[in-house]
């Protein structure tokens, strides 16, 4: 797809920032409300279909690589099955982390709390983990989906089919 | 006509086992309570430390079924990559 009118533009242009921010909120309080990194990759991944509608495949992919999105999901995968074997003093996916102090270590009160964001342990890091890996790979499906029905090598040079404007 | 028979026989069969296990389930909208809810919400905050019963469940106490969620979502990329990717043919 070509670019889309200004309107739609200028909307990416202010939405998209905070879907992504949305986004990474939700990741990183998934130990703490409603969400989790399942949940907020989706909606940052959202941005990713966002911006290929609004601006078309060509811009979006002279701006960010594949293999940006393919390195985040792979670092996320192995970041979450590191944490997951780092607990095997005890048990695969022991939580190693809650409540020793340190890296989101502290101790919650129980009972009814407003929440702390330095806890929870492995969950956390967990949550992230997934968070990365869910950005890319839906990124990922998105992006490689676009090249493979939108743009195509004619005779000129690469061009893309879609909208005619 | 010997089969029609086994069929027959096949088919009663399972039913008098579905049946016999419906009967025996929980009245519909009351679930009851198992153990092992009582532990997680009585537990969860002290052994995780973490507020979101959900999240320790999904993350931790689960977490080896989370490990399989993520390669379900690994493999799905890995077969759109294979099904979209360009090939060299055209050239």
């Amino acid at each position: 797809m070509n670019p889309l009118s200004v309107v739609v533009r200028t909307i990416c242009d202010i939405f998209a920032w905070f879907m992504g921010i949305f986004g990474v909120y939700i990741i990183i309080h998934g130990h703490l409300t409603p969400g989790g990194g399942f949940q907020g990759g989706a909606v940052v991944a959202t941005m990713a279909a966002f911006l290929l509608v609004a601006y078309g495949g060509k811009k979006v992919l002279s701006f960010v690589r594949p293999g940006f999105y393919s390195g985040m999901e792979t670092a996320g995968l192995l970041l979450f099955i590191t944490a997951g074997f780092l607990g095997m003093g005890t048990t695969f996916f022991y939580n190693f982390l809650a409540g020793r102090g340190g890296l989101f270590g502290a101790v919650v009160p129980i009972g009814p709390n407003s929440g702390i964001l330095n806890s929870a342990g492995t969950i956390s890091v967990m949550n992230i983990a997934v968070g990365l890996e869910v950005i890319g790979g839906l990124s990922l499906i998105l992006i490689y989906m676009f090249k493979g029905i939108r743009l195509f090598d004619d005779h000129a040079g690469r061009s893309e089919s879609g909208h005619d404007r | 006509m010997k089969r029609r028979v086994l069929f027959l026989v096949a088919v009663l069969v399972v039913v008098g086992v579905f049946w016999g296990a419906l009967s025996r389930i929980h009245p519909f909208g009351d679930i009851g309570r198992a153990p092992m809810d009582d532990y997680y919400l009585e537990n969860a905050q002290q052994e995780r430390s973490v507020n979101n019963v959900v999240t320790s469940i999904v993350f931790d106490y689960r977490g080896f079924d989370t490990l399989g969620e993520a390669a379900v979502l690994f493999t799905a990329v890995c077969s759109v990559l294979a099904l979209f990717r360009k090939g060299s043919e055209g050239k």
